[in-house]
């Protein structure tokens, strides 16, 4: 049977395309890579497109990638799947992830993933069933001083206490916003950065 | 506090900026060092007996000069900004304040190597920190301080930052290499190592950030009086994270060679341990050194007082010291579970094992779920003897220095307190019971 290339291969769904700014990002970046070895750029335009498709990747978002960087689409179900700040399957628009290692642990770290998940009524792991929130637990994030801490998007919230937790995740909430880690903003205006 | 060299003008206005920072001195050892020979700037850092500040201790300039230079190949510097050794936050906490002290240390260390092409290779959480280094290096570009022709003096280099996704095992300098080549991070079989065959299969070194960053000062006022500084062959300063139940946590800068009592005690360093608690035991190195109880971090076996030195630290081997590591100091008070909390290290190094070995891939789950039956209260007197024997099967076995890291602290923690593993195996719990958060906040459980 004759293949029709706009659509996946595994899936049968239409392939999916990056916004305007976010293929010339990608193009940047793949060019701070020796001729030949684009494939290097492929974290972050993982990155890239998590922020672009809703905060995971699905198939047809990595056989889109696989296309941009030349290479095989195994390749690209490779190294996603290695990588734990890459979502394999749909998440909340705020994925909340609250580190739980060593130094945050001493600080409450358990009893913070407790009182998330009794304020949202959801389980480590679980989705809300408005799709707004994913709670996620993770190892240390390099901000052990100011434990227990948890990071949303781009942002550490530090230094958190039950009340300050739950007030974090009331704005969040508010707004309503998906909130990926490589900025949406950054992604519009990336070109101050001209390499 | 002694001298500090990478963060005491962290309170200067706009030190994060190209134009702060140059107002503060900065970008002056870039152009001392572009007026050298590189051979003289690795001799520079060769006498400053400067070590590798990333876990190993590796004196840099040692490692510079093992760099192969085959005519016609390419040469890599590789900043290891991939921070995620449990209880470090140095390097992101430097290059959030004063981006540009890594920028100009990789510029000066770059041309030191001949290398034309650097990146730093920062974990993917630090995205904001991430977007920090871009801006950093646009503004050293744009002043001629990147690119082509450096400040007129005919060297060219190009600077670029490169973010990981979320993996420890990244920070192992030839995972960082695998996953800087947009692959897994499996770490590779040594020899060869990076210096001869490193990122794309060219010579590549790779050194942390505060390495790096160390290399400023040292250029500034020459190797041979950085040397002066510190205790013995721990030379210089170092960045430490300090964490745990300690009233002061954060990151301070100590000349080497602090005894560990003035601190942890005194209000310049960590003012003590909170709650007024007693102190019961130190990882001092990041989690994969040796946990040591009070007694032998406060004094060696020797009963001299401990220093943090990279020798001092060491000092009694793995019987009764520890190690220096990435200086991610965590302390934990009289309440604190050893068993619990090794159970939480345990299962930190089975979920980032890359899997490659079976002895770190089987071993280290098989020690989280023994450790898991000790905190479910099933645990045999046998099973203290099978961790020990576990861990003793990891050490020496493995590609990569992962399955130690997961297999001292087990060690460690059997070693210094095993009447505390026997304790859960005779009442089936632990000697207390675990709720840090209202313990910290003096609060009743709800
Ligand atoms: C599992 C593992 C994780 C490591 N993580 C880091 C890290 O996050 N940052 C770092 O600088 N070095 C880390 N290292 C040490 C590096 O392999 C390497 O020794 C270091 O980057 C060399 O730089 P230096 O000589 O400047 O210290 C790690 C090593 C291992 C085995
Ligand atoms: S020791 Fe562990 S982390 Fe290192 S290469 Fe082997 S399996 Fe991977
Ligand atoms: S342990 Fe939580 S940030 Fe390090």
């Amino acid at each position: 049977m004759q293949q029709d290339s706009s659509v996946s291969k595994y899936s049968g769904k239409k392939h999916v395309k990056f916004s305007d700014e976010a293929l010339a990002l990608a193009h940047k970046i793949m060019k701070r890579y020796p001729e030949g070895k684009q494939k290097s750029a492929i974290l972050p335009i993982l990155h890239i497109a998590q922020a672009e498709f809703e905060g995971w990747l699905s198939v047809e978002t990595m056989d889109y990638v696989a296309t941009l960087l030349k290479i095989q689409s195994i390749e690209v179900y490779e190294v996603a799947s290695f990588y734990s700040m890459f979502n394999l399957k749909p998440v909340g628009k705020c994925v909340i992830e609250v580190c739980r290692t060593g130094p945050c642990w001493l600080m409450g770290a358990e009893d913070l993933v407790r009182f998330i998940e009794k304020k949202l009524g959801i389980k480590e792991g679980q989705t809300t069933p408005d799709g707004m929130f994913t709670l996620k637990t993770v190892e240390c994030l390099a901000s052990c001083g100011t434990a227990p801490m948890m990071q949303i998007g781009e942002t550490y919230h530090e230094n958190l206490t039950f009340e300050k937790c739950g007030a974090v995740l009331d704005e969040y909430k508010n707004k309503g916003e998906q909130v990926s880690h490589w900025r949406k903003e950054r992604i519009k205006h990336h070109s101050d950065i001209h390499r | 506090m002694g001298k500090q060299l990478l963060i005491n003008d962290l309170d200067k206005d706009g030190i994060a900026t190209l134009a702060g920072y140059k107002t503060h001195g900065g970008y002056t050892a870039l152009e001392k060092a572009l007026k050298m020979k590189p051979e003289e700037v690795v001799e520079e850092v060769k006498k400053s007996g400067l070590r590798g500040r990333g876990g190993a201790g590796f004196p840099t300039g040692m490692k510079w000069s093992f760099i192969a230079k085959p005519p016609g190949v390419p040469r890599y510097l590789v900043c290891n900004a991939d921070e995620s050794e449990p209880g470090t936050f140095k390097d992101r906490y430097l290059m959030q304040r004063k981006p540009h002290i890594l920028v100009e240390g990789m510029i000066i260390s770059s041309f030191a190597l001949g290398a034309n092409t650097s990146y730093i290779y920062i974990r993917g959480e630090m995205m904001f920190q991430y977007h920090i280094l871009e801006k950093a290096i646009q503004e050293a570009y744009d002043a001629g301080l990147l690119g082509k022709n450096i400040l007129g003096s005919g060297y060219d280099l190009d600077l670029y930052v490169h973010c990981g996704a979320g993996a420890y095992i990244c920070g192992e300098e030839t995972g960082l290499i695998e996953s800087l080549e947009g692959k897994r991070g499996n770490p590779r079989i040594k020899p060869p190592f990076p210096a001869i065959k490193g990122a794309w299969g060219c010579p590549t070194v790779v050194n942390n950030v505060e390495t790096l960053a160390a290399v400023v000062p040292i250029i500034n006022m020459t190797g041979d009086e950085y040397a002066k500084i510190g205790i013995g062959k721990s030379t210089g300063t170092k960045l430490i994270s300090a964490s745990g139940h300690i009233n002061k946590p954060g990151v301070y800068e100590i000349e080497l060679g602090v005894p560990v009592e003035e601190f942890i005690y005194s209000d310049k360093y960590c003012g003590g341990i909170r709650n007024g608690k007693k102190l019961k035991a130190v990882v001092a190195g990041g989690s994969s050194v040796p946990i040591l109880p009070t007694e032998l971090i406060l004094k060696t076996a020797k009963g001299e007082p401990r220093l943090m030195s990279y020798e001092s630290l060491s000092d009694g081997g793995f019987v009764t010291g520890t190690m220096m590591g990435s200086g991610g100091f965590i302390a934990m008070d009289e309440d604190t579970s050893i068993v619990k909390n090794l159970w939480n290290f345990t299962r930190f190094y089975h979920h980032e094992s890359c899997g490659q070995c079976s002895p770190c891939r089987e071993g280290t789950g098989w020690m989280e779920k023994i450790l898991h039956k000790f905190i479910e209260g099933h645990a045999e007197t046998k099973d203290i003897d099978l961790l020990w024997d576990i861990q003793g099967k990891i050490e020496g076995k493995t590609i990569c220095p992962l399955g130690e890291a997961a297999a001292w602290p087990v060690a460690a923690a059997i070693r210094h307190f095993r009447p505390e593993f026997e304790e859960y195996v005779k009442k089936g719990r632990s000697m207390i019971d675990v709720k840090h958060y209202y313990r910290i906040n003096n609060l009743q459980p709800a």
